[in-house]
């Protein structure tokens, strides 16, 4: 069975921008997200920026039904579906009941929520332990609370990759199209800037501890010392090609036509990362040579090792200069499980207008031989452009996303161009 | 202990707080023989509105006892009766 997987809707909450209009015009203008943490104080910790999303009220946007039972990620997760389905003009209750399903990343679950009910557990006693704890935390909770808001009852789950989630969450998406699935709503969502989340965050040792949100997250630049932490992510609506022109779907953003996901070998044995095989194993999915590939979104760790093997995996897949990269996660800082499914918001969104957005503030280091979109928006003819990320522990994904049909009604389609995402046990 | 009734707009008050409200509900109207389903209430949210009113009464109330209340009037009885012995004793 083959199925093209088409991207028809877009949701998004970002740290510079509430809505896909807004985060894309943010992200164009340079307009960055990133400042001194406020929703707790940071003057104890060893880092203090954040991209976090101001002047969002979850109570605003959903019933007061589901304030009092869902963490901060979840009200985000649930507002950016909801902004997704609109855009893609879908009534969840006109879809046979089975049809459409959910499946979305996380890195941590609703840190937040925990946070608060374990200082009521060690405060109060366990009289003052909200019942919602019971799920609020878990990593699948904002695919159940979409599903139930929506009646979203066709084949869902969860993904936790870390930041390679956002893609990984995608292609899981993809393959339960191709298994029969009309619609799955798909992508990443994240929100744990609270004192136990930042506790998780800093144990990694990668986050920056500059207190200039201009010089604090520098990927590719020699004064990259570390990333920020930011909350937010896209989530995506996810339909069968020929089910979305059937039912005459207003917008076709573009088509996932590609993913390779590769785990990093066990560390000491001196063997390459697994990035550069997930570049390649995407390309080959999609059907593309490395000369296909219009523009790179790069993972952009910012951690001196961690840019010099990403910079080495995509010169050995394009060359030298050999293709413009970009890093619009600049203006955000990184998502978590959120970051890659905005930056396949971000691909879309630049193939539509012809646009690749800068990488902000960065000085590109000579040394990684990259084409770094830098200062304004560049503009280019755009076809197709590969997301890249990686999650903590050894993850790496890679996705190609493509033009519209509409848009390159030159290309023969061929049964190699579809979203295949790999081995599958439908797959024989 | 002093000798409290557990009202219906106790019920509404701590229901709202433990959790929300449906748009299409009016709690504020005759609700006392209104299925809690039909109000928009799992059993987790009564189960969070049992703790609630636990907490704020002083009384411990068996969680089956919490669940097996359909409405509010049958709420407010089990309550009650809980208040009542509990100012007894």
């Amino acid at each position: 069975m083959t199925a093209r997987v088409v991207v028809t809707g877009l949701g998004v909450t970002a740290p510079n921008g509430l809505g896909a209009a807004d985060y894309w015009s943010a992200t164009l203008l340079g307009k960055s997200g990133v400042g001194r943490i406020t929703r707790f104080d940071p003057a104890g910790y060893p880092a203090r920026l954040a991209g976090e999303i101001q002047d969002f009220v979850g109570a605003d946007h959903l019933p007061s039904r589901l304030i009092p039972q869902t963490d901060r990620m979840t009200q985000l997760a649930l507002v950016a579906a909801d902004w997704a389905l609109v855009d893609a003009g879908v009534v969840p209750a006109e879809l046979p009941e089975f049809s459409a399903g959910v499946v979305t990343a996380s890195s941590s679950g609703g840190f937040e929520f925990g946070q608060g009910e374990l200082q009521n557990l060690w405060r109060k006693g366990g009289q003052y332990v909200s019942a919602y704890q019971a799920f609020a935390w878990f990593y699948a909770v904002n695919s159940g609370q979409v599903s139930i808001r929506h009646g979203l009852r066709g084949a869902s789950g969860v993904v936790v990759s870390d930041q390679a989630g956002g893609l990984d969450a995608v292609a899981h998406a993809c393959r339960q199209i191709r298994r029969g699935s009309a619609l799955v709503v798909a992508g990443g969502m994240d929100a744990s800037i609270c004192p136990w989340g930042w506790a998780a965050q800093l144990a990694s040792g990668r986050l920056s501890r500059s207190d200039e949100p201009d010089r604090a997250y520098l990927p590719f630049d020699a004064r990259a010392g570390g990333f920020v932490p930011a909350e937010g992510g896209a989530l995506l609506i996810l339909e069968e090609a020929g089910a979305a022109r059937a039912r005459g779907a207003r917008t076709v953003y573009g088509e996932i036509a590609g993913y390779g996901a590769t785990f990093d070998p066990r560390p000491g044995l001196g063997r390459e990362p697994g990035l550069r095989r997930a570049i390649e194993l995407a390309l080959t999915d999609a059907g593309l040579e490395p000369d296909g590939v219009d523009v790179v979104f790069a993972d952009a760790a910012a951690v001196p090792e961690l840019d010099r093997i990403e910079a080495a995996a995509i010169t050995a897949v394009f060359g030298p200069r050999g293709v413009p990269v970009t890093a619009p996660k600049t203006m955000t800082g990184r998502l978590c499980s959120g970051a890659a499914a905005l930056d396949l918001a971000a691909a879309l969104l630049s193939i539509r207008d012809g646009l690749i957005p800068p990488t902000l503030n960065v000085s590109p280091a000579p040394e990684y031989r990259l084409d770094l979109v830098t200062g304004q928006p560049r503009p280019a003819a755009l076809r197709t452009a590969l997301v890249l990320a990686r999650g903590y522990g050894g993850f790496s994904s890679a996705m190609v996303v493509r033009a519209p049909a509409s848009a390159s009604a030159s290309e023969e389609t061929t049964e190699d161009n579809r979203c295949s995402t790999g081995p599958s046990p439908s797959t024989t | 202990m002093l000798n409290r009734t557990f009202t219906i707009d106790d019920l509404r008050r701590i229901l709202r707080e433990a959790a929300g409200q449906d748009e299409w509900v009016d709690l504020d109207g005759d609700i006392l023989d209104t299925g809690f389903d039909e109000l928009g209430y799992d059993s987790l949210a009564l189960l969070e509105t049992g703790t609630r009113v636990e907490r704020e009464f002083g009384i411990k109330i068996e969680d089956e006892a919490l669940t097996s209340a359909r409405t509010p009037r049958a709420l407010l009885g089990t309550v009650n009766t809980h208040l009542a012995s509990a100012s007894a004793s």
